[in-house]
């Protein structure tokens, strides 16, 4: 059941040979070793393994990584630039928003697609909570991640 | 990694049908997020794959020249939540869709899959059968089309063949013109969680008076279901708080919910009534009515 697809991982090129039973979720663990992305309740309920497809938040464990073809991925890995962090990373650094950060790359990822798609608009933190109610956090809460994501989306580019 | 022990992929609606017709044992895979599941947790029943998540063809939202509204079966509930056309002729539909589990699940989940899942308690079906939406299936020898309402049998239970294909969702011209519409979702979380019980109505209202009403539940029966028998007795009738009572006393005769570790019957059934009230009033209201 082996199938070659071609994707861009942080904008690098892959051909890879996945099985079609295999999710997203493993191949970029197993066979990338992208170990920001991280398995959780492999049910699409804690959003842990979130990464972007097409710019998209998805669970990467409900994803089959043969539907990759031809897509975009973006996982934490390459989020920094020139080791510096991007936006959303660096203010989860500043706002204190990680405890155990076992939930944290997939919220960064979650943010920073939410960021993407409304920075600069007029957003409540009750709107920041739904656009994130698909990740959970077990240690601290939710308060400074929100906090974190309410910076961005003021900030000026 | 998933165990199912075949899998071949759809690149077209007829291919599909065909994929489907040399396997009897074979089930449709669309956005994932129910299927997945189901195969993370073992079920042996799902073995064999036909996977039609990218075929394009399915993936729409558009208005006949009629002015009917259609929605493909593979369009996302975040592509239909932000599609301007729902927004502004069935945002009833966009309200509901928008409670459906988080932004990621949204983002894969597809109406169609929520609909052919068969569950009572799929969010996209009681504003869809408030709207009197039909459905058409396709198959070997051609397609038909029927009510949505009538599309689902019972739990998991749809009217579909193994062999057949959910196409096209309809929402006839009028049966959305100068109607509105309100959903509510009752449930433990305000995401990620599954209806307790879930409540459409859609209502026409004329100079004071009720002309038409159209109110569904989720999870008040086997199926999602229509209050026929509310409905029949408040239409024509003058908008009061009265008439509002008069539809929450009577929707209980037409709802049959059952006890399930998510919540009891009775408390069920006080849902159902507070809903009843609560929702009509609302769409009664965004359809510019007052009640005094």
């Amino acid at each position: 059941m082996n199938r070659q697809i071609s994707l861009t991982v942080n904008d690098k090129k892959k051909e890879i040979r996945i099985d079609v039973r295999q999710s997203l979720l493993e191949v970029l663990r197993e066979q990338l070793g992208l170990l920001s992305v991280k398995q959780g309740c492999a049910v699409g309920e804690c959003g842990a393994c979130t990464v972007l497809i097409d710019d998209v938040p998805i669970d990467a464990c409900l994803y089959l990584a043969v539907w990759a073809d031809g897509k975009s991925i973006r996982t934490v890995e390459g989020e920094s630039r020139n080791d510096k962090l991007s936006r959303v990373q660096q203010a989860f650094v500043d706002e204190g928003a990680v405890q155990c950060g076992i939930c944290t790359p997939g919220f960064v990822m979650a943010a920073t697609s939410f960021v993407e798609k409304h920075h600069q608009q007029n957003i409540s933190r009750h709107d920041i909570r739904r656009g994130l109610a698909g990740n959970l956090c077990r240690c601290t809460g939710y308060d400074t991640i929100v906090t974190a994501v309410q910076k961005c989306l003021d900030e000026d580019d | 990694m998933f165990n199912f022990k075949s899998y071949a992929r759809a690149g077209s609606v007829q291919e599909a049908i065909q994929l489907l017709g040399q396997n009897p044992e074979a089930h449709l895979i669309a956005g994932g997020t129910d299927m997945l599941v189901k195969l993370h947790k073992g079920k042996a029943q799902f073995d064999h794959l036909v996977d039609i998540h990218d075929i394009a063809e399915l993936n729409y939202i558009t208005q006949n020249d009629a002015n009917d509204i259609i929605i493909g079966p593979l369009t996302s509930f975040t592509q239909v939540a932000e599609s301007e056309l729902i927004c502004k002729r069935i945002p009833v539909l966009s309200q509901a869709v928008l409670t459906i589990g988080g932004p990621q699940v949204r983002n894969m989940a597809t109406i169609g899959g929520n609909l052919c899942n068969g569950v009572p308690s799929a969010d996209s079906a009681t504003p869809l059968i408030a709207l009197n939406a039909a459905v058409t299936i396709e198959g070997r020898d051609g397609s038909r089309q029927m009510p949505l309402e009538s599309f689902f049998l019972g739990p998991s239970q749809v009217a579909l063949e193994q062999d057949e294909i959910l196409t096209a969702i309809t929402i006839t011209r009028d049966n959305y013109t100068d109607y509105f519409g309100h959903f509510h979702k009752y449930a433990m979380r305000e995401a990620m969680d599954i209806s307790t019980i879930g409540c459409s109505a859609v209502c026409k209202i004329n100079d004071g008076t009720l002309q038409d009403l159209r109110l569904a539940f989720g999870v008040a029966a086997p199926v999602p279901i229509r209050c026929k028998g509310t409905e029949d007795k408040v239409r024509g009738r003058k908008i009061s708080p009265k008439l509002l009572t008069d539809i929450a006393n009577n929707v209980p005769s037409d709802v049959r919910p059952r006890t399930s570790w998510r919540a009891a019957k009775d408390f069920r059934l006080q849902i159902i009534t507070t809903l009843a009230h609560r929702v009509v009033e609302q769409a009664i209201l965004s359809a510019g009515g007052t009640i005094q």
